[in-house]
């Protein structure tokens, strides 16, 4: 079969820095290319090249040949008939993506006007179909609501229905999952894959995610620094890495730290004791006649950490696990039940006790640079948690300190000094590690820490914690809606969805054996990649045969 | 919608009565009274007494205070002390001069800046866009009087083609109204104008950057129809809140302007006023304007709601 699109000696660069070098690729009626890559690897820019929307600045050599035209030459008119018409894409973060004032009917139907020509009355008719077609029917009624009352994974749908509406031979989604929980994410890869099949498109998927790669894509392209540096059919691409970049990846997706020496004694006085936590929210009246309504947050939550224990918390987004590690972190009170940590209660205590049990738990968060003050040094950032502990420090204490936990996570003493911005994602999350280890806490509340990370920093990451665990007996509280890091660090794990705990026990048992429907349906929902490789060299094998 | 504006309405109605008691406050309970200070220093004790009662003053504040709400709810805002006239009269002869000075550079800032604003975001960085951006900073910077008096030497003086001040009346004379009308109205809009121009420039550029901008490209909009259907409505709503607030400005520029252009506006009344020691006159005019203030703050309010849906259902 002949490639419908494809790219050959594709050169970008912006600003005179190069992005993309000499990158190749085909795509071909009915078939899935992924395109993996970590961030910064030039794959999003691959994606907007072939729409020719670069940003400003950029210049592009090579040939991106469509229908016997070359893109690259095509001027910006030329494009708007192509674009959205023949070619679409499917963007990363549909909370954004879609314009919040106006109808979602209204943005559906501009593509079908613009391109067909066709009267307002008609364009709505075709807009119901294709929303039809995104799992959206009627009984939604989604035409006259705007982005905004929809769900994440609705406007994902709205979105793929803006792309999909005038039946373009080529689809490109820039990681079109990313930002979804994930059985949302198993349904909308379900939904790409059948518009594909169904109808006949060429679709290039962008993800850093090497399981979905694997489970959806026919052919595979590995990107590093801009360079395509290895590609094939994915199951026996993924058999045969030749390349050591593709190999630290694969590694890196399958990386498991080193599993506990010591046991834990589950029967200790428990570190963190939560008992019964209810967190509600008022709702907005409908009317001032009506009573209040209460959104329950987390209700009736209890469970407990025993000292270096590490706890998994797991669930989608709105679960509530959020709510509860910042009651955890007695930033906001229960309103019921109670928490002990180190057997008092946070709540209760006086000011000084408060600050002794605030020295005893720490928090690291998803976002490390946002979580930062980039006018601060690393010394200083890191040396915050310090004032807790009062007068006790002299200066220079407080500077070896901080030298000590910098080496402790791997940094070097002399990084104190600089600022957050010259740091890499993977050493700003050891900073903010590092903040965390200045009070000597015997607990960290970890909340998503690797889930703004690329794989294999994430791994290095999770060996980090792995390490801290066994060396200094750290306890952890690790939050997260990703399975597979939970997965990989925690001994006890908690499933939670819409306020309450679903399942408990020990991780491994709950994985494989989830008993909850809700926690089948979450495990069942992750991408495996080894189970995807399997059924991808089924079905190559058959197809040779 | 409809409950939002209703809440709206609630909260403007607050606004106004708290307001009144404000002005009420400031104008009558504070040292000297309204008769004393009317009559000034060197009056005698037996005709203060006589404007006391003229006045009502000698009845509780709360009565009084009440008696003025409910007065101005039935048009009756007392008489002027100056002009002997019930003030009512002058307001609504004056307002005659002054709402279409208002409103008519709220318009023409509004038809200028949007435009001039959007012109110059589409072509970010370029000579062009430094270039107006220079002009509205010298626009912000002059005063609007300045502007006036530039006005009126150019096209009364040099030209001689509009007159340089008066207000012959609806009247008399419609045309040579809106010419007399003409000037002040652009000396007021031109300041306004390059602040709103400013803002519209700003906040387009923004929107352009969002993610909504991209999907509209890639639906296969051409740049100017991206522009226009996703960009500037968004836009709008900074600029909204500008326009919102500049009211206030207009107003206080009228006083200012009317007194230049020798407009016989609620402005000048105040002014007029004020200087005479009408209290009775400053006191309800000052009212109004307030609750001209308030009303178009309203205004702003609902039109938020209208262009983004997200703001209906908070209140």
């Amino acid at each position: 079969m002949s490639a419908i699109f494809s790219a050959r000696d594709l050169c970008v660069s912006i600003n005179g820095k190069q992005i993309l070098r000499d990158v190749d690729f085909d795509l071909e009626r009915g078939k899935i290319l992924g395109l993996v890559g970590e961030s910064g690897s030039g794959k999003s820019m691959s994606a907007l090249s072939a729409m020719q929307l670069l940003p400003e600045g950029a210049s592009q050599s090579g040939e991106l040949s469509f229908e016997g035209k070359n893109l690259t030459r095509a001027s910006d008119p030329e494009m708007t008939h192509i674009r959205g018409k023949d070619i679409s894409m499917v963007f990363q973060e549909p909370m954004t993506a879609l314009n919040p004032i106006r109808t979602i009917g209204d943005q559906v139907a501009e593509g079908l006007r613009w391109h067909l020509r066709i009267s307002r009355k008609e364009a709505w008719e075709q807009t119901i179909d294709v929303l039809e077609r995104v799992g959206l029917g009627p009984e939604y009624g989604l035409m006259d609501r705007f982005p905004h009352q929809l769900s994440g994974g609705q406007r994902q749908r709205v979105v793929i229905a803006i792309a999909i509406a005038c039946q373009p031979k080529v689809l490109i989604a820039d990681e079109p999952t990313t930002a979804l929980d994930v059985t949302v994410q198993a349904q909308i890869l379900t939904l790409l894959k059948d518009i594909v099949k169904k109808e006949q498109m060429a679709m290039l998927l962008i993800s850093h995610d090497l399981a979905v790669v694997a489970e959806m894509a026919d052919t595979v392209a590995i990107m590093k620094d801009g360079v395509i540096v290895e590609d094939g059919p994915t199951g026996e691409l993924f058999d045969n890495l030749s390349h050591p970049y593709s190999q630290k990846l694969f590694e890196a997706s399958n990386h498991v730290p080193v599993p506990r020496q010591e046991p834990v004694d589950e029967r200790a006085q428990p570190l963190l004791k939560v008992s019964n936590v209810l967190r509600q929210y008022p709702l907005s009246r409908a009317s001032i006649f009506t009573r209040r309504q209460w959104h329950r947050a987390v209700q009736h939550v209890s469970f407990s950490v025993a000292p270096r224990q590490s706890l998994g918390l797991v669930g989608e987004s709105g679960c509530g696990k959020s709510t509860l590690a910042r009651t955890i972190l007695g930033l906001t009170p229960p309103d019921g039940g109670s928490i002990q940590f180190l057997g008092k209660d946070p709540f209760a205590v006086s000011r000084n006790d408060r600050r002794d049990l605030q020295l005893g738990m720490q928090a690291v968060f998803q976002d490390p640079y946002g979580s930062f003050d980039p006018r601060h040094t690393v010394e200083r950032t890191v040396s915050e948690p310090l004032h807790l502990m009062r007068s006790d420090l002299s200066r220079e204490q407080r500077r070896k300190r901080v030298h000590e936990v910098l080496e402790s996570v791997g940094l070097a003493s002399a990084d104190a000094n600089k600022y957050p911005h010259e740091f890499s994602g993977g050493q700003r999350q050891r900073i903010a590690i590092a903040r965390a280890l200045v009070t000597n806490p015997s607990l960290i509340v970890a909340d998503e820490p690797v889930s703004a990370l690329d794989v294999s920093i994430r791994a290095q990451i999770l060996d980090l914690f792995a390490d801290l665990r066994d060396r200094l007996g750290m306890a952890y509280l690790f939050i997260s809606h990703d399975l597979s890091v939970v997965q990989a660090i925690t001994d006890r794990v908690i499933v939670m969805n819409a306020g309450r705990i679903v399942e408990e026990g020990p991780t491994g048992e709950v994985f494989s054996n989830p008993k909850h429907p809700y926690t089948r349906m979450l495990v069942s929902a992750v991408p495996d990649l080894n189970e995807a490789l399997r059924k991808r060299r089924k079905k190559e094998n058959k197809d040779t045969q | 919608m409809l409950w939002f504006a209703f809440l709206r309405l609630i909260g403007l109605l607050t606004t106004l009565l708290a307001a009144s008691l404000v002005i009420f406050v400031v104008l009558e309970v504070l040292p000297g009274d309204p008769a004393e200070v009317m009559l000034g220093l060197n009056a005698q004790p037996d005709t203060l007494a006589a404007l006391r009662a003229e006045l009502g003053l000698n009845a509780p504040v709360t009565t009084r205070y009440v008696s003025w709400i409910l007065g101005m709810f039935q048009g009756d805002f007392g008489i002027s002390y100056t002009y002997s006239v019930p003030v009512s009269e002058l307001i609504s002869e004056r307002i005659q001069v002054s709402l279409p000075l208002a409103a008519g550079s709220l318009i023409l800032s509004t038809l200028i800046a949007i435009p001039v604003g959007v012109y110059s975001a589409r072509h970010h960085g370029k000579i062009i866009d430094t270039g107006i951006m220079s002009v509205a900073q010298i626009g912000i910077a002059v005063p609007n009087f300045w502007i006036a008096i530039l006005l009126v030497y150019v096209f009364a003086i040099v030209l001689r083609i509009l007159p340089s001040g008066g207000f012959p009346g609806w009247d008399v004379s419609v045309l040579g109204s809106l010419q007399a009308l003409l000037l002040p109205v652009v000396a007021l809009a031109l300041p306004q104008a390059s602040i709103l121009a400013r803002v519209m420039r700003s906040a387009l550029l923004d929107v352009l950057h969002e993610d909504y901008i991209r999907t509209a490209r890639a639906k296969g909009l051409s740049n100017k129809a991206t522009l226009w259907r996703h960009g500037v409505r968004n836009a709008l709503i900074p600029v909204l809140t500008i326009l919102g607030l500049q009211f206030s400005f207009l107003i206080a520029g009228t006083v200012i302007i009317e007194n230049l252009f020798y407009l016989p506006g609620l402005g000048r009344l105040i002014f007029q006023g004020i200087t005479q020691r009408d209290l009775i006159v400053v006191r309800s005019s000052v009212m109004l304007l307030v609750a001209l203030t308030i009303f178009v703050t309203f205004l702003v309010d609902i039109a938020y709601a209208a262009i983004d849906p997200r703001l209906r259902r908070r209140a």
